[in-house]
């Protein structure tokens, strides 16, 4: 007899795109949170695939804190025009011109908290009643305990302990006027699973996240790219290195990583020796143990 | 890349070891990076435990952290060069059996710990009982701590006997590993331990590794739950109407004779559609596009089966559930029922019994219904469910019934 079996990557992707169509079935106005990182890439195209030969029934949301590296954002136009996708951008910049947040101060600064009001204020705006993100539970331990479909209240705080059962594949989106989900169909993913499919795919990517020269400045262990927003303080030195990012956020906390891999195959391989967690080179994470818990219960993606 | 996914679960009771064997199961298949080992020693040194506390690694939330017990599910990774495994980690206490629930309805199979101080006690059979209601077919009893005993060998076969004659009783579950262990000193978790030469058996790890899980999936009843209607109206494709969906049971392929329900027209499945071109055939789990010959009005919540084999088609259902709200279930209670990709209303007709999870005992003539409490109820439902046995199908046979004030998902169901 034939045996029918689907191995790990094409079990995720069934599931991934299992996900997607049932936030499109369950909501009035999602939305997919694209930052132009690997995983909403990787989200953005299983949703091409879930709903072919239509286009994406999603409006795509990118919360642009200024301080994004421009080859995303040339990546991200570029994309979006490719796929025929709208795309709203809610910008951090406005949020503190409005005085809704206010900048953080010394050379630590980051705008990473302040997106949180920026998104929260852009689902209000738009009323989306669902925000698609490509968080994986492999990624932080508080992640580890979202659900696919995550729930938030009016004010868009995530209440860890309060969680709704999630089982088999019933997904509960059934919420009040004012409330919304964090939909993440990518949760059962680890980074291995997205390089993989990347290249199984040929899903393309920003050159960021391969090998390159460029000039760093390494702060508290992290190779940050000197630029606008991270200029070189009088008592540190930057040098030109060849680096590649694993994770690619704002340039103020998104490190950078030594590596000679230029192509799929020796990013996979360098994952799979890696030592540290992707997010072992965002500085956002290492603020406590519990950074990423607190961000999350405020309605961080 | 080629690699097998296997989901498992793991439960025991506050102690047992648990956190212990998959914080082990990861340091030893290296699956922990550098910087968590740092922040574990870190954590680890601010408590004052003595060695690394490998339960640290797995307890997510703040309040588990400082309680130091598991409260929620919460979902580990890793992955061997044969299989990749996602663990549904879940707490062993009676008040979390809901959660004990949720990590099983995914899982193919579930380790069982079990203190080999202790031996077979209430909660051990609480966890194999849930197991067995779930329908995971394999499952492996660890017995924990065999270092506290002098890793005697007539203390783990007393526990052997005493769980085999429980576990007779316990039909959907069709095979069981015992495996004896000590998680904190790594024995038998990922290597062979030198100190129980008398155990002739594999390591955990390699046990999961290779053990055979048989297909949970069903690929013998043709079910198709309409997800989605995809139609573009596009210059490209202005005729083009398919049906999205994830099959739940059997194989579909182009030309085979269909039914469609609830309308119960016939007709043929024209093309198995997918963003990389048309497929030969759809299993489960597969999500596909399927297309038809005749234009039929289909919308979610429609099942696309094959005539000759159809589900059962009916409005009143029994069934076994798991309450899981503080507030009781009410005999009477109407509420929102979710079934595959349809949600209907349901009304509960009458409580049937409830079981002593704890000694499998019925309970007959309990009108009350609380948070945690499993039994058989019978529910009637607003429109008729296209539904199979449970232990048929777990996707067209589960259920949730929901709370249409608070939106909560109250119960999970499984047909029988
Ligand atoms: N001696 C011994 N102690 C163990 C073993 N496994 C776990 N422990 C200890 O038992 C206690 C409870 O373990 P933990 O993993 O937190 O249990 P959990 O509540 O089931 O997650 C801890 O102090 C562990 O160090 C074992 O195999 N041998």
């Amino acid at each position: 007899m034939r045996s029918y079996k689907l191995n790990h990557v094409r079990q995720l992707e069934s599931e991934a795109i299992f996900v997607l169509r049932e936030t499109a079935a369950q909501f009035d106005r999602p939305a997919l949170l694209f930052s132009g990182g690997k995983d909403s890439i990787v989200m953005a195209h299983l949703a091409r695939k879930a709903f072919h030969p239509a286009r994406i029934p999603f409006m795509l949301l990118h919360v642009d804190t200024g301080h994004n590296f421009p080859e995303t954002i040339e990546f991200r136009d570029r994309f979006v025009k490719e796929i025929g996708a709208s795309l709203v951008v809610a910008y951090v910049q406005d949020s503190i011109d409005k005085g809704r947040v206010v900048e953080e101060q010394g050379i630590h600064a980051s705008r990473n908290k302040l997106q949180t009001v920026t998104l929260l204020d852009a689902i209000e705006t738009h009323q989306f009643d669902a925000a698609l993100g490509g968080g994986r539970r492999d990624e932080e331990k508080a992640r580890a305990k979202e659900r696919f479909f995550s729930h938030r209240n009016d004010f868009g705080e995530w209440d860890p302990k309060g969680q709704r059962p999630e089982l088999w594949n019933l997904f509960n989106g059934r919420h009040h006027h004012g409330e919304h989900f964090r939909v993440f169909p990518l949760s059962n993913w680890t980074e291995m699973d997205v390089w993989q499919y990347i290249k199984h795919e040929a899903i393309d990517l920003p050159s960021l996240y391969f090998s390159h020269r460029r000039e760093v400045v390494d702060r508290h262990g992290s190779l940050l790219a000197v630029s606008d927003v991270v200029r070189v303080q009088p008592d540190e030195t930057s040098e030109e290195r060849t680096v590649r990012f694993r994770t690619i956020g704002d340039m103020t906390c998104t490190g950078g990583v030594d590596s000679a891999a230029t192509s799929l195959d020796d990013i996979i391989a360098e994952v799979a020796a890696a030592r540290e967690t992707e997010r072992g080179t965002r500085s956002d994470d290492k603020r406590s143990e519990s950074a990423m818990e607190d961000r999350k219960k405020e309605g961080y993606f | 890349m080629e690699m097998d996914l296997l989901r498992f679960t793991t439960a025991g009771s506050v102690d047992d070891g648990k956190s212990t064997l998959i914080g082990r199961l990861l340091y030893d298949s290296k699956s922990i990076f550098e910087d968590q080992l740092e922040a574990m020693e870190e954590s680890s040194r601010k408590r004052g435990d003595e060695h690394l506390n490998l339960a640290l690694l797995t307890d997510g939330l703040r309040a588990e952290r400082e309680q130091g017990i598991t409260i929620d599910v919460a979902y580990r990774y890793f992955a061997t060069p044969r299989r990749k495994f996602i663990i549904a980690d879940t707490p062993g206490h009676m008040q979390y059996t809901r959660n004990m629930v949720t990590g099983a309805s995914t899982a193919s199979l579930a380790i069982i710990l079990i203190d080999a101080r202790k031996g077979v006690i209430e909660q051990t059979c609480r966890h194999a009982f849930i197991a067995n209601l779930l329908r995971i077919q394999h499952a492996v009893v660890a017995v924990n701590k065999m270092d506290l005993v002098d890793y005697q060998e007539e203390t783990y076969e007393a526990i052997v006997a005493e769980f085999q004659d429980f576990a007779s009783r316990l039909d959907n579950i069709v095979e069981i590993t015992f495996i004896p262990i000590s998680a904190l000193r790594g024995d038998n978790v990922v290597a062979t331990s030198d100190q129980m030469p008398w155990y002739g058996g594999p390591t955990l790890l390699h046990h999961l590794e290779t053990v055979y899980v048989g297909s949970e999936e069903n690929h013998v009843d043709a079910r198709f739950p309409v997800q989605w209607v995809i139609r573009p109206q596009s210059d490209t494709h202005p005729d083009f109407r398919g049906y999205a969906g994830r099959v739940a049971g059997g194989v579909f392929k182009p030309g085979d004779e269909v039914l469609v329900l609830p309308s119960g027209f016939a007709t043929h499945v024209s093309a198995i559609e997918t963003f990389d071109g048309q497929i030969e055939e759809a299993f489960s789990p597969l999500s596909v596009t399927i297309t038809l010959d005749d234009d039929i009005d289909i919308s979610r919540g429609d099942m696309i089966v094959k005539p000759n084999n159809p589900p059962r088609v009916d409005q009143d259902i029994e069934a076994m559930i798991c309450w899981f709200s503080e507030r009781p279930l009410v005999s009477r209670g109407k509420y929102a029922l979710r079934h595959t990709t349809k949600e209907v209303r349901a009304v509960v007709r009458d409580i049937r019994f409830k079981v002593d999870i704890n000694t499998l005992h019925k309970i007959e003539g309990d009108p009350e219904f609380g948070l945690n409490e499993i039994g058989r109820i019978s529910l009637r439902t607003s429109a008729p469910l296209f539904y199979d046995r449970y232990n048929r199908n777990r996707t067209t046979g589960s259920f949730v019934l929901i709370d249409e004030q608070t939106n909560e998902a109250v119960a999970a169901g499984m047909i029988v």
